[in-house]
C-alpha cells in the first residue's frame, strides 16, 4: 500500500504535464482521514481497488458495472480503477499489473478461470484481497478469493426456459452473441434444462445489429414453428422484437439483462420479461466487499457465492425498474 | 571530348558519391522512429506514473510486448517480402485449440500435441503463400479467407468436441510439466518474476534481424518486396521465398499460441480475432513499409515494445479506459508521421 504522500508529487506533476487530459486522469475520492492501523488488515487510509473485467469497451452491461463500482467509491471514499479487456490473456496482464502496483483490493470477472488462475494467485499470495465478479462463482473459493457476487448463470436460464414453457411455448431459439463466452453457453443450456421443449442456439455478432437481426429473421422463417425467442443481451432483444416484425412471426422475446429500450419493449408488450442480475450490484458490493475486510475484518457470502440474480422484470415491476435503467444503474 | 570543362577547385562534389553524414545515415534506417517513439513512451509513463519503472511494472509491460512481438516480427518479414498476413491473430489460438484437444482430449502427450499443432500451423502458412503465389491474388483476399475460415474451424471444431466453447485442463496432461518449463515458465531478475515469453522475443528479434541483414534469404526478401520482377529475372526464387515467409508467420504465431495455452492452460474459440492488425501496425511503426520493400525486424520489435508500454503504462497511470483506445490511436498516427517524416529524409539522402 502507498500512502498518498508519496504518490502525490508525481500525481500533480502528471496532472500538470497533462492539462488536456486531466478529466479522465487520476484518484477520483480523497481517502478519509488516515487513522492508525491495527493488526493484519490495515484499516483505515488510502484504499484503491483495481476493477478488472472481461468487457469490450463501450458494452452497455459492464457500463452499469462500472458505474456501480465508481458510485460505491466516491459514496465510501474508496479510489477505483476500472479496466477491462475481452482476451482472456490481456485480461490476465492487467490483473498483474494491479498487483505491480500494489493495490489495496482486487475486483475480477472470471469467464476464464482458468487463464486467470496464476495471476489470481499472484495477487492473493501478494496479501491483495480478491473478489470476483459475474461469472467464475465456482472456482472463486478455491482460488483464495475472499468473496464472489454474481448470478449463476445456468440458475438464470432454467428459470428463464421454465418461465416460457409456463407460458406455452414450444420451440425456442437461443441466440448467443458471443462466440466464445462460457456464461452465454450455460445460459442457454440452463434454458434447454427449464424449457423441456425443443431448444436451437443461434451464433450472432453483436457488433454488427444488422446480422443479428437478419439472422435471427432467418432463423423465424426457416422455422415457422418457433414460437420464443430467448435474446442473452438487450441489444439482441431490440433486434430480435424488429426481426420478429420483419418475419410477421408470431413468436415472443425475452431476454437477459436492462436497458431502456427494453423496458420500452417490455412496456409496449413487446419483450415478455428481462432477466435481470442487477450488474450494478456486481459492480458496487465488492467495494463494500473489500472495504469491511480491510476495515473490520468482514467477509461476506460464507464460502458460497452471493446472487444478485436473476431477478425478472416484466410489466408488473417495469415502470419502476425502467427509472433506474435510464440512468444506468440497473 | 578532349577537354574537361569544369574550372579547377570550383567543382561542388558529385551528391550521390558524397558520404553522408552520421545524422543521415541514422535516420536512412527504418527503425529509428520506433526508437525514437519508444523512447518518448518510456519517458513519458516514467515520469507521470509511479509503478511503470519498478520491476514488477516492467515485467507486465515486457510480457505485453513480447507475445505480441514474437509474430510482429514475423509479419515485418513477410512484409518487407510485399505480403500480408490477416490469419495469424486468429491462428495463434487455432494452434493452441489443436494442441489443447489433441492433449486434453485424446491424452495425447503434450510434446507431441505441440509438434502436431506446429505441422497444422504450417501448413496453413504453406498454404496461405502457396494461394498468393499461385493465383496471385493480393495477400489481404487469401489470408482474409483463411482468417474466416480458422475462425469458423475455432469455434466448430472446439463446439463439437467439448460441448463447450473452451478447451481447458491443459495443466494435468502428460508432458505439461517440461512444455510449461520451456514455452510459459518464470525467470527471476532482483527478486522479480519476469516471463520466458520475453526470452523468445529476443531470440526470435536476433534470429530475424541476422536474417534479414546477413543473409542469401534476407536479400531474397527485400528484392522480392521490392521488384518481384526483377528478382525474378536475376534468378531470385520469388515463390519459394513467399511460402517461406507466410510459413514462418505461421510459425511464430504458433509459438505464441503455444505460450498462451501453456500458460493459461485453457483457451477460448474466439480468441485472437484482431491481433492480426496489432501485428501489421508493429511492423508499420516499426519502419516496415506497406508496399514492401522496406523495413526491419527490430523495429517490429520495438513497435511491439511500444504498444505493450502504451497499453500497460495507460493502466498505470489510472487513467479512465474509455479513453484507452484513443490514447492508442494518436500514438500509432504520431508514430507513423515521425516515420514516414524520417523515410522522405532518408530518401532525399539516398538520391
Amino acid at each position: 500500500m502507498t500512502s498518498l504522500r508519496t504518490r502525490l508529487p508525481r500525481v500533480s506533476l502528471a496532472l500538470a504535464s497533462l492539462a488536456v487530459l486531466a478529466a479522465c486522469t487520476g484518484p477520483s475520492a480523497a481517502g478519509p482521514p488516515p487513522t492508525a492501523g491495527t493488526g493484519g488488515a490495515r484499516p483505515g487510509g488510502d484504499l484503491r481497488v483495481a476493477v478488472i473485467s472481461h468487457g469490450t469497451a463501450g458494452d452497455a452491461f459492464w457500463n452499469v458495472v462500472k458505474n456501480g463500482a465508481t458510485d460505491a467509491g466516491r459514496q465510501l471514499g474508496v479510489a477505483v480503477d476500472y479496466h477491462s479487456d475481452g482476451d482472456p490473456g490481456r485480461q490476465a496482464t492487467l490483473i498483474d499489473n494491479a498487483v505491480a502496483q500494489e493495490v489495496g483490493g482486487l475486483v475480477v470477472s472470471m469467464a476464464n478461470p482458468d487463464a486467470l488462475k496464476t495471476s489470481i494467485g499472484r495477487a492473493v499470495s501478494a496479501g491483495i484481497p480478491v473478489v470476483t465478479v459475474n461469472s467464475g462463482g465456482d472456482r472463486s473459493a478455491s482460488f483464495g478469493a475472499i468473496g464472489h457476487v454474481g448470478q449463476d448463470e445456468g440458475i438464470a436460464g432454467e428459470q428463464a426456459g421454465r418461465r416460457l414453457r409456463d407460458a406455452g411455448k414450444a420451440k425456442l431459439l437461443c441466440v448467443i452473441h458471443e462466440a466464445g463466452n462460457i456464461g452465454l453457453a450455460q445460459r442457454c443450456a440452463g434454458a434447454r434444462a427449464g424449457f423441456g421443449g425443443a431448444v436451437t442456439d443461434l451464433q450472432v455478432d453483436l457488433n454488427s445489429p444488422t446480422d443479428v437481426a437478419s439472422r435471427i429473421g432467418g432463423a423465424l422463417r426457416a422455422d415457422p414453428e418457433v414460437d420464443a425467442v430467448l435474446a442473452l443481451n438487450p441489444q439482441v432483444a431490440a433486434s430480435s422484437v424488429r426481426a420478429v416484425r420483419g418475419a410477421s412471426a408470431a413468436a415472443v422475446v425475452a431476454t437477459f439483462d436492462l436497458d431502456a429500450d427494453v423496458t420500452d419493449a417490455i412496456k409496449a408488450g413487446d419483450v415478455l420479461f428481462a432477466v435481470d442480475q442487477q450488474q450494478y450490484e456486481q459492480g458496487y458490493l465488492p467495494i463494500v466487499l473489500l472495504k469491511l475486510y480491510r476495515d473490520n475484518a468482514n467477509t461476506v457470502g460464507g464460502g458460497r457465492p452471493v446472487l444478485t440474480g436473476p431477478g425478472f422484470v416484466d410489466r408488473s415491476n417495469v415502470d419502476v425498474v425502467a427509472e433506474h435503467a435510464e440512468r444506468g444503474t440497473r | 571530348m578532349t577537354a574537361r570543362t569544369t574550372a579547377p577547385g570550383t567543382r561542388a562534389p558529385d551528391e550521390r558519391t558524397a558520404s553522408a553524414g552520421p545524422l543521415d545515415r541514422l535516420v536512412r534506417r527504418p527503425e529509428v522512429g520506433a526508437l525514437l517513439g519508444a523512447l518518448l513512451v518510456f519517458a513519458f509513463f516514467s515520469a507521470v506514473t509511479e509503478r511503470f519503472l519498478s520491476p514488477g511494472g516492467v515485467a507486465t509491460w515486457l510480457d505485453d510486448a513480447s507475445t505480441l512481438g514474437i509474430v510482429a516480427v514475423a509479419v515485418a518479414l513477410l512484409m518487407v517480402g510485399g505480403e500480408f498476413d490477416l490469419s495469424a491473430g486468429v491462428l495463434t489460438a487455432s494452434t493452441a485449440l489443436v494442441t489443447a484437444i489433441l492433449s486434453t482430449r485424446l491424452g495425447w502427450h503434450v510434446w507431441l500435441a505441440l509438434a502436431a499443432s506446429l505441422v497444422f500451423a504450417l501448413a496453413v502458412g504453406a498454404l496461405n503463400g502457396w494461394l498468393v503465389v499461385r493465383t496471385g491474388l493480393p495477400s489481404f483476399i487469401v489470408t482474409l479467407g483463411t482468417f474466416l475460415a480458422l475462425q469458423g474451424l475455432n469455434l466448430g471444431v472446439t463446439r463439437l468436441v467439448t460441448g463447450t466453447v473452451q478447451v481447458s485442463g491443459m495443466r494435468s496432461a502428460a508432458g505439461y510439466e517440461s512444455a510449461g518449463f520451456v514455452f510459459a515458465s518464470t525467470f527471476p531478475v532482483g527478486g522479480t518474476a519476469f516471463p520466458v515469453s520475453v526470452l523468445w522475443w529476443v531470440a526470435v528479434t536476433v534470429v530475424a534481424a541476422v536474417v534479414l541483414a546477413h543473409t542469401r534469404f534476407g536479400n531474397r526478401v527485400f528484392a522480392v518486396g521490392g521488384a518481384a520482377a526483377a528478382a525474378r529475372a536475376v534468378g531470385v526464387p520469388v515463390r519459394r521465398t513467399k511460402v517461406l515467409l507466410f510459413t514462418t508467420t505461421a510459425g511464430a504465431a504458433w509459438l505464441v499460441g503455444t505460450i498462451g495455452i501453456l500458460r493459461f492452460t485453457s483457451v477460448q474459440a474466439n480468441q485472437g480475432v484482431g491481433l492480426e492488425f496489432q501485428y501489421i501496425v508493429a511492423a508499420v511503426i516499426g519502419g516496415c513499409l506497406l508496399t514492401g520493400g522496406f523495413g526491419s525486424a527490430v523495429g517490429a520489435a520495438l513497435g511491439a515494445l511500444i504498444f505493450g508500454m502504451a497499453r500497460q503504462g495507460i493502466v498505470y497511470a489510472n487513467w479512465d479506459s474509455d479513453w484507452f483506445q484513443l490514447f492508442l490511436g494518436v500514438l500509432l498516427l504520431a508514430a507513423v508521421l515521425v516515420n514516414n517524416a524520417l523515410r522522405r529524409r532518408a530518401e532525399r539522402t539516398r538520391r
